[in-house]
């Protein structure tokens, strides 16, 4: 076959729904705009335990305790679904890291935000979690098999963290004054970066029609957002809280919520290192491999010894 | 520099395939990174299986796992296609013919 047949069968495999697999035929710009996508997403994945690691010690009873650990964990679980998804991709482990690390990929901005009070772990289950889920699902059927597979795996895992995250919420809402004046400001505060997650509108969103066209993205940035921003409202009503944005009204003509003006100067700044906490994020994640490189290497060379000593005999394998 | 900090000490990839109840076959479930089989296995215990996904795991490192290659798919597969007498709808029976 000529690479012209090579991409005429591929489009057709993209148009027919069929699931492209790790040894098929991919153009370059698939594979890059994939691995590109799903390291991004594994790098968020991974920076995401931080906020939350730091509540742990903090948890007000040892039920939210075990119910953070659980879902910190779920976490590193599904960066490592993610990065194992990208390496069949044809790209190391190691590179992936070393991308994170020196600032070349980017991981969701969001988490360069603070966590400044025990309410902020409810609203990032409700709010971060929640349009990470939304963003997931479509994902499902991505048309690359072993993201869409990691996908699947990650959204069952992820209900329960949206859950846990609206029962802190309405707790707090239904608690002392003090407690709802709590939740109130976490809301306001995670409410506008939660709507940034989806990524810049549609217009500015450079990588968009071609990852729509390829089936990587099956709901664009604006359409996400919308369908984020109509469940929300609902909920909100549930927890009793208040909307951040005095502009929200129904469209019955849309038959959606209309919502106010996004500060993208803010998205794009958090995205260009200036955020709260990118600095911080970044320096915690380095100094945690780092400093994990004695265990590494004592892994390895354990798996040595034991090697070399069964191949002489000395233990029954 | 750059060139020996990354895959210097990287470790090995492995393939986890889980067994989802007894009776069941082990399924491909994911892959990860450990020093050796025991380790693999721990990890795809905390990685795959925090929710009772399994009764059985099983590891095999990536590298020898041999994978056909799907540009030879039409050579590999269609002859089944002609030789539709293998399945047992290929064969009319009378009505009163039961439970065969």
């Amino acid at each position: 076959m000529t690479v012209h047949s090579f991409q005429a069968h591929f489009d057709d495999l993209i148009d027919r729904e069929v699931t492209i697999e790790p040894k098929d035929w991919m153009p370059d710009d698939y594979r890059k705009t994939l691995i590109r996508q799903i390291s991004q997403h594994a790098h968020s994945e991974i920076v995401g335990m931080l906020p939350e690691g730091n509540w742990i010690t903090r948890a007000p009873t040892l039920r939210r305790k075990a119910v953070l650990l659980a879902k910190v964990q779920d976490e590193a679980g599904h960066g490592l679904y993610l990065y194992s998804a990208a390496e069949t991709l044809g790209v190391s482990r190691d590179e992936l890291y070393d991308q994170l690390h020196s600032g070349k990929a980017k991981y969701s901005s969001i988490f360069n935000y603070p966590t400044l009070t025990w309410a902020d772990m409810g609203a990032i289950g409700w709010l971060v979690d929640g349009a990470a889920i939304m963003n997931q699902v479509p994902l499902c059927r991505t048309s690359y098999g072993p993201y869409a597979r990691a996908m699947v795996r990650v959204c069952k895992e992820e209900s329960f963290h949206q859950r846990q995250g609206f029962e802190i919420m309405l707790t707090l809402s239904k608690g002392t004054e003090i407690q709802k004046k709590m939740a109130q400001d976490s809301f306001n505060r995670w409410w506008w970066p939660s709507l940034m997650m989806f990524g810049p509108p549609d217009a500015e969103s450079p990588h968009t029609a071609q990852s729509v066209r390829w089936r990587i993205k099956r709901l664009t940035n604006d359409e996400l957002r919308q369908k984020f921003v109509d469940v929300t409202v609902e909920q909100a009503k549930v927890l009793d809280l208040e909307m951040p944005d005095k502009e929200i009204k129904w469209n019955e003509e849309r038959g959606h919520y209309d919502s106010g003006p996004i500060n993208w100067d803010e998205f794009w700044n958090v995205v260009k290192g200036n955020g709260p906490c990118n600095k911080q994020r970044l320096e915690t994640r380095k100094r945690a491999w780092e400093e994990g490189q004695w265990v590494r290497d004592a892994a390895t060379a354990h798996a040595e010894k034991w090697k070399a000593r069964k191949a002489k005999g000395a233990v029954a394998a | 520099m750059e060139e020996q900090k990354i895959n210097k000490n990287e470790w090995p990839l492995w393939e986890v395939f889980i067994r989802s109840k007894a009776g069941l076959d082990h399924k491909h479930a994911g892959s990860l990174h450990a020093a050796d089989a025991q380790m693999a296995m721990e990890n795809a215990r905390d990685v795959y299986t925090r929710r009772m996904e399994g009764v059985s795991i099983w590891v095999v490192e990536s590298k020898y796992i041999h994978a056909s290659d799907p540009a030879e798919a039409e050579s590999l597969y269609d002859p089944a296609n002609d030789k539709i007498y293998r399945h047992p709808t290929f064969y009319n029976l009378p009505d009163e013919v039961k439970y065969m």
